[in-house]
């Protein structure tokens, strides 16, 4: 059952305040989840007052300036800082993104920065993503055949292989999954967009063989059948992906496969 | 810190914190629409077996179907028949694959609603005019 509110242990109350420098003259409020598994306390928003004329424009810039001059207990996974690994996904100004592909100028008034909905924390801005990772390996997500190898690569034509595009292009951020009401009320029995897409990338695979079995994993009232089309996945997908329309080409497989 | 030791980590915030966009908003109606046509459903059979029973208990339903709540029942029953009824045939198009743009899929969205409002005043301007 969809459980609205948030259990006794994660309500989130006022934290501290990290006001600027006297004189500062071009602030920015960043208003940031914190929870220490160390501490005892339970989560707050804590409240940094950045300097913007001495901070880079994206909102991974600022994080790392607040981490480097003004708190360095704050907790976040980042790496790339351009958007094609995906780790500092988190939801800012109350949509999924990743941080260091989004413009602090995009934002109006002060920055809330939230872990990706719906999941346990690690710490501060880290969520567990022990589940998603596992429904990953649920769907088997590699190549796979039963006719014999070929000597030489298994060959696609360029009208077979452009049916990859838009799915192969996912970097497994999770901004989607953790945007879907579905996942948030379902989350350990429903694949979650994310999955699924890149379940549709194999299905979708013409050297894959194993076409059948993967929908017989699919053919489950939770698994793929949860999805109401809400499209909030495809509207959070900082790589433009469409994750709703990939569910929906699954479950269009599904009734061919039967008439 | 052992895994024994640890405390159980917070739920992070979602409906709390989320903005829900205009599409989401729309889902969430046809849900509602939904159930507010399975409950008017039993309003709609009281109200036949009301006009079934006698012309007293048949006017006494009528006096509150007249009043300001009772036109505020029946109208959002329209307009959830009209709403849930298009939207409907909006998630028809998104079954066969079609529609799944964002763009396209908002904009199929306003055409659900406006539709649902303008379907709603005429069969209540018709239905005004018929009594």
């Amino acid at each position: 059952m969809a459980e609205f509110a948030l259990p006794a242990n994660s309500k989130i109350g006022v934290g501290e305040t990290y006001a600027a420098a006297a004189g500062t003259k071009n602030v920015k409020k960043f208003k940031v989840y914190r929870w220490s598994p160390d501490d005892g306390k339970k989560p707050t928003v804590d409240t940094y007052e950045v300097d913007m004329d001495a901070c880079g424009p994206m909102v991974l810039d600022a994080l790392i300036k607040i981490k480097n001059e003004i708190d360095s207990s704050l907790t976040f996974r980042r790496s790339c800082r351009e958007g094609v690994c995906g780790s500092c996904a988190m939801n800012i100004d109350g949509t999924n993104t990743l941080a260091c592909t989004k413009y602090i100028s995009d934002v109006k008034g002060d920055i809330k920065i939230y872990p990706l909905p719906h999941m346990p924390v690690v710490k501060d801005l880290v969520p567990d993503l022990n589940v998603p990772y596992a429904q990953l390996a649920s769907i088997e997500p590699w190549l796979k055949s039963t006719t014999a190898p070929p000597t030489r690569e298994r060959l696609q034509s360029p009208a077979e292989r452009a049916k990859l595009d838009g799915l192969w292009e996912c970097i497994l951020c999770f901004c989607c999954s953790t945007s879907c009401p579905s996942y948030w009320w379902s989350g350990e029995r429903y694949l979650g967009p994310a999955i699924l897409l890149q379940a549709y990338r194999w299905l979708a695979d013409s050297r894959d063989e194993a076409k059948g079995e993967r929908l017989d994993n699919l053919e489950d009232p939770f698994r793929l059948y949860r999805c109401h089309t809400i499209m909030n996945c495809t509207k959070a997908c900082p790589k433009s992906l469409n994750p709703a329309k990939a569910i929906a080409e699954i479950k269009k497989l599904m009734v061919e496969r039967t008439i | 810190m052992s895994v024994a030791n640890r405390p159980e980590r917070p739920l992070s915030p979602h409906l709390q914190v989320y903005r829900l966009p205009m599409l989401a908003i729309l889902s969430i109606l046809h849900r509602a629409t939904g159930i507010a046509l399975s409950v008017g459903g039993l309003y709609l059979a009281t109200w036949v077996m009301y006009a079934a029973s006698n012309p007293r208990a048949y006017a006494l339903f009528q006096s509150f179907n007249v009043s300001i709540a009772g036109r505020i029942v029946l109208g959002g029953w329209l307009f959830s028949a009209f709403f849930h009824l298009f939207n409907g045939i909006r998630h028809l198009f998104w079954d066969a694959g079609y529609g799944f743009e964002i763009k396209d899929a908002e904009r199929s969205g306003w055409i659900v609603v406006a539709a649902a409002l303008v379907a709603t005043a005429a069969s209540w301007a018709v239905g005004l005019r018929l009594m």
